[in-house]
Protein backbone atom coordinates (compact mmCIF):
# COMPACT_ATOMS: atom_id res chain seq x y z
CA UNK A 1 0.00 0.00 0.00
CA UNK A 2 1.25 3.30 -0.89
CA UNK A 3 2.52 5.56 1.64
CA UNK A 4 -0.27 8.50 2.48
CA UNK A 5 2.46 11.03 2.08
CA UNK A 6 3.90 10.10 -0.97
CA UNK A 7 0.19 9.97 -2.67
CA UNK A 8 -0.02 13.33 -1.78
CA UNK A 9 2.86 14.78 -2.71
CA UNK A 10 2.32 12.98 -5.67
CA UNK A 11 -0.87 13.83 -6.54
CA UNK A 12 0.33 17.85 -5.52
CA UNK A 13 3.40 18.01 -7.55
CA UNK A 14 1.59 18.30 -11.20
CA UNK A 15 1.28 21.99 -11.23
CA UNK A 16 -2.19 22.10 -13.08
CA UNK A 17 -3.96 19.73 -10.92
CA UNK A 18 -2.49 21.50 -7.80
CA UNK A 19 -3.89 25.26 -9.44
CA UNK A 20 -7.27 22.95 -10.11
CA UNK A 21 -6.99 22.29 -6.24
CA UNK A 22 -6.29 25.99 -5.03
CA UNK A 23 -8.75 26.76 -6.76
CA UNK A 24 -11.69 24.84 -5.32
CA UNK A 25 -9.48 25.72 -1.62
CA UNK A 26 -10.06 29.24 -2.40
CA UNK A 27 -13.48 29.77 -4.38
CA UNK A 28 -15.63 27.07 -2.70
CA UNK A 29 -17.41 24.26 -4.73
CA UNK A 30 -17.80 24.36 -8.62
CA UNK A 31 -18.31 22.62 -11.79
CA UNK A 32 -16.06 20.97 -13.82
CA UNK A 33 -17.10 23.33 -16.97
CA UNK A 34 -16.32 26.34 -14.60
CA UNK A 35 -12.98 24.71 -13.89
CA UNK A 36 -12.03 24.26 -17.00
CA UNK A 37 -12.88 28.33 -18.16
CA UNK A 38 -10.15 28.93 -15.95
CA UNK A 39 -7.46 26.31 -16.14
CA UNK A 40 -6.18 26.51 -19.66
CA UNK A 41 -6.15 22.59 -20.29
CA UNK A 42 -9.75 20.76 -22.15
CA UNK A 43 -11.97 19.63 -19.97
CA UNK A 44 -11.19 15.60 -20.34
CA UNK A 45 -7.80 16.52 -18.71
CA UNK A 46 -9.68 18.99 -16.16
CA UNK A 47 -11.95 15.85 -15.37
CA UNK A 48 -8.47 13.39 -15.26
CA UNK A 49 -7.11 15.52 -12.75
CA UNK A 50 -10.40 15.86 -10.88
CA UNK A 51 -10.48 11.78 -10.38
CA UNK A 52 -6.53 11.84 -9.56
CA UNK A 53 -7.41 13.97 -6.67
CA UNK A 54 -10.57 12.33 -5.49
CA UNK A 55 -8.77 9.04 -5.17
CA UNK A 56 -6.66 11.09 -3.32
CA UNK A 57 -8.96 12.13 -0.57
CA UNK A 58 -8.39 16.09 -1.94
CA UNK A 59 -11.93 16.03 -3.59
CA UNK A 60 -15.29 15.61 -3.21
CA UNK A 61 -18.13 15.18 -6.07
CA UNK A 62 -21.55 15.67 -5.74
CA UNK A 63 -24.04 14.84 -8.28
CA UNK A 64 -26.57 17.29 -9.25
CA UNK A 65 -28.43 16.83 -12.08
CA UNK A 66 -26.54 17.08 -15.16
CA UNK A 67 -23.56 18.37 -13.23
CA UNK A 68 -20.95 17.36 -10.79
CA UNK A 69 -20.15 19.60 -7.98
CA UNK A 70 -16.50 19.22 -6.99
CA UNK A 71 -14.62 20.71 -3.54
CA UNK A 72 -11.61 20.45 -1.60
CA UNK A 73 -11.34 18.22 1.21
CA UNK A 74 -8.96 19.86 3.43
CA UNK A 75 -8.71 17.34 5.74
CA UNK A 76 -6.69 15.73 3.41
CA UNK A 77 -3.77 17.44 3.79
CA UNK A 78 -3.50 17.04 7.70
CA UNK A 79 -0.24 14.77 6.73
CA UNK A 80 1.45 18.14 5.67
CA UNK A 81 -0.09 19.55 8.63
CA UNK A 82 1.76 17.30 10.74
CA UNK A 83 4.85 17.43 8.98
CA UNK A 84 4.94 21.31 9.34
CA UNK A 85 3.98 20.61 12.98
CA UNK A 86 7.04 18.76 13.30
CA UNK A 87 9.44 21.29 11.92
CA UNK A 88 7.73 23.95 14.66
CA UNK A 89 8.18 21.67 17.09
CA UNK A 90 11.96 21.38 15.98
CA UNK A 91 12.19 25.44 16.23
CA UNK A 92 10.34 25.75 19.60
CA UNK A 93 12.92 23.36 21.10
CA UNK A 94 15.63 25.87 19.61
CA UNK A 95 13.82 28.77 21.20
CA UNK A 96 13.93 26.79 24.19
CA UNK A 97 17.74 26.34 23.77
CA UNK A 98 18.31 29.97 23.01
CA UNK A 99 16.22 30.98 26.13
CA UNK A 100 18.67 28.80 28.30
CA UNK A 101 21.57 30.35 26.78
CA UNK A 102 20.35 34.17 27.13
CA UNK A 103 19.65 33.35 30.77
CA UNK A 104 23.48 32.20 30.93
CA UNK A 105 24.79 34.37 29.04
CA UNK A 106 26.24 38.18 30.39
CA UNK A 107 24.99 41.12 29.79
CA UNK B 1 -2.63 35.82 -0.75
CA UNK B 2 0.03 35.98 -3.27
CA UNK B 3 0.72 32.84 -5.76
CA UNK B 4 3.98 32.13 -4.24
CA UNK B 5 2.51 32.28 -0.92
CA UNK B 6 -0.29 29.73 -1.66
CA UNK B 7 2.11 27.36 -3.17
CA UNK B 8 4.66 26.88 -0.57
CA UNK B 9 4.54 26.39 3.55
CA UNK B 10 6.10 27.98 6.37
CA UNK B 11 6.66 27.66 9.75
CA UNK B 12 6.02 30.30 12.04
CA UNK B 13 7.70 30.68 15.63
CA UNK B 14 7.17 33.87 17.81
CA UNK B 15 8.07 34.18 21.52
CA UNK B 16 8.48 37.00 23.63
CA UNK B 17 11.66 36.71 25.61
CA UNK B 18 12.72 39.06 28.68
CA UNK B 19 16.16 39.95 27.09
CA UNK B 20 17.14 42.93 25.14
CA UNK B 21 17.58 42.54 21.02
CA UNK B 22 21.17 43.22 21.54
CA UNK B 23 22.00 40.04 23.33
CA UNK B 24 19.70 37.90 21.62
CA UNK B 25 21.46 39.06 18.71
CA UNK B 26 24.68 38.12 19.69
CA UNK B 27 23.06 34.69 20.45
CA UNK B 28 21.88 34.52 16.93
CA UNK B 29 25.89 35.48 15.48
CA UNK B 30 28.48 34.25 17.45
CA UNK B 31 29.28 30.72 16.06
CA UNK B 32 30.13 29.79 19.55
CA UNK B 33 26.71 30.58 20.57
CA UNK B 34 24.81 29.42 17.51
CA UNK B 35 26.58 26.26 18.19
CA UNK B 36 25.15 26.11 22.13
CA UNK B 37 21.62 26.22 20.93
CA UNK B 38 21.13 25.38 17.12
CA UNK B 39 24.14 23.50 15.59
CA UNK B 40 28.19 23.59 15.19
CA UNK B 41 28.95 25.85 12.25
CA UNK B 42 30.93 28.93 10.62
CA UNK B 43 28.56 31.74 10.38
CA UNK B 44 29.33 35.19 9.87
CA UNK B 45 26.96 37.89 9.41
CA UNK B 46 27.97 39.15 6.34
CA UNK B 47 25.76 39.21 3.33
CA UNK B 48 26.61 36.37 0.82
CA UNK B 49 28.94 34.58 3.36
CA UNK B 50 28.23 30.73 2.96
CA UNK B 51 28.04 28.43 6.41
CA UNK B 52 27.17 25.20 6.97
CA UNK B 53 25.33 23.66 10.12
CA UNK B 54 26.49 20.47 10.92
CA UNK B 55 24.60 17.64 13.10
CA UNK B 56 25.31 13.97 13.50
CA UNK B 57 22.68 13.33 11.23
CA UNK B 58 24.16 15.65 8.17
CA UNK B 59 24.66 19.42 7.34
CA UNK B 60 22.50 22.23 6.44
CA UNK B 61 23.84 24.38 3.43
CA UNK B 62 23.09 28.01 4.19
CA UNK B 63 23.93 31.57 2.40
CA UNK B 64 23.07 35.03 4.70
CA UNK B 65 20.48 36.84 2.85
CA UNK B 66 20.48 39.91 4.89
CA UNK B 67 21.78 41.04 7.89
CA UNK B 68 20.54 44.43 9.91
CA UNK B 69 22.25 44.27 13.58
CA UNK B 70 19.70 43.80 16.39
CA UNK B 71 16.61 43.82 14.03
CA UNK B 72 16.71 41.31 11.42
CA UNK B 73 19.10 37.92 10.01
CA UNK B 74 17.87 35.78 7.16
CA UNK B 75 19.75 32.63 5.36
CA UNK B 76 18.66 29.98 3.28
CA UNK B 77 18.18 26.50 4.71
CA UNK B 78 19.54 24.12 2.34
CA UNK B 79 19.12 20.37 3.18
CA UNK B 80 17.89 17.17 1.07
CA UNK B 81 17.57 19.24 -2.12
CA UNK B 82 14.86 22.01 -0.78
CA UNK B 83 16.26 25.39 -0.44
CA UNK B 84 14.19 27.03 2.61
CA UNK B 85 15.06 30.60 3.89
CA UNK B 86 14.87 31.42 7.66
CA UNK B 87 14.53 34.74 8.83
CA UNK B 88 14.70 36.19 12.23
CA UNK B 89 13.11 38.93 13.39
CA UNK B 90 13.86 40.82 17.05
CA UNK B 91 11.02 43.99 17.79
CA UNK B 92 12.04 45.43 21.17
CA UNK B 93 8.78 45.53 23.84
CA UNK B 94 8.48 46.73 26.94
CA UNK B 95 9.78 43.66 28.58
CA UNK B 96 12.24 42.64 26.12
CA UNK B 97 11.93 41.28 22.72
CA UNK B 98 9.25 39.74 20.08
CA UNK B 99 11.51 37.29 18.77
CA UNK B 100 10.02 35.62 15.44
CA UNK B 101 11.48 33.19 13.21
CA UNK B 102 9.66 32.33 9.77
CA UNK B 103 10.98 29.40 7.76
CA UNK B 104 9.68 29.41 4.54
CA UNK B 105 9.65 28.00 1.17
CA UNK B 106 8.67 24.45 1.80
CA UNK B 107 7.15 23.51 -1.38
CA UNK B 108 4.08 20.68 -1.36
CA UNK B 109 5.67 18.86 -4.56
CA UNK B 110 9.19 18.02 -3.34
CA UNK B 111 8.21 14.24 -2.09
CA UNK B 112 12.15 13.70 -1.40
CA UNK B 113 12.34 16.67 0.54
CA UNK B 114 9.84 15.02 2.59
CA UNK B 115 11.75 11.91 2.23
CA UNK B 116 14.77 12.91 3.33
CA UNK B 117 13.00 14.74 6.45
CA UNK B 118 11.15 11.58 7.67
CA UNK B 119 14.60 9.78 7.75
CA UNK B 120 16.68 12.61 9.26
CA UNK B 121 14.65 14.22 11.96
CA UNK B 122 13.38 11.51 14.30
CA UNK B 123 16.90 10.80 14.65
CA UNK B 124 17.81 14.50 15.27
CA UNK B 125 14.77 14.68 17.91
CA UNK B 126 16.25 11.94 20.16
CA UNK B 127 19.10 13.10 19.78
CA UNK B 128 17.95 16.36 20.83
CA UNK B 129 16.30 14.36 23.35
CA UNK B 130 19.03 12.86 24.68
CA UNK B 131 20.71 16.53 25.15
CA UNK B 132 18.04 18.39 26.94
CA UNK B 133 17.54 15.94 29.67
CA UNK B 134 21.51 16.80 30.34
CA UNK B 135 20.28 20.36 30.76
CA UNK B 136 18.97 21.01 34.06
Amino acid sequence: MPNVHDVLFRTLADPTRRAIFERLCRDGEQTVGTLTARAGVSQPAVSKHLGVLKQAGLVRDRHEGRHTHYSAQLGALAPLIDWTSQMAGFWQSRFDRLEDLLKRMDQ
Amino acid sequence: MTNTASETLSVVVEREVPFPPKKIWRALTQPHLIEEWLMKNDFKPVVGHRFNLRADWGAVDCQVLAVEPNKTLSYTWAAYDLETVVTWTLTPTSTGTNLRMEQSGFRPDQPQYYRGAKSGWPQFFANLEQVLARID
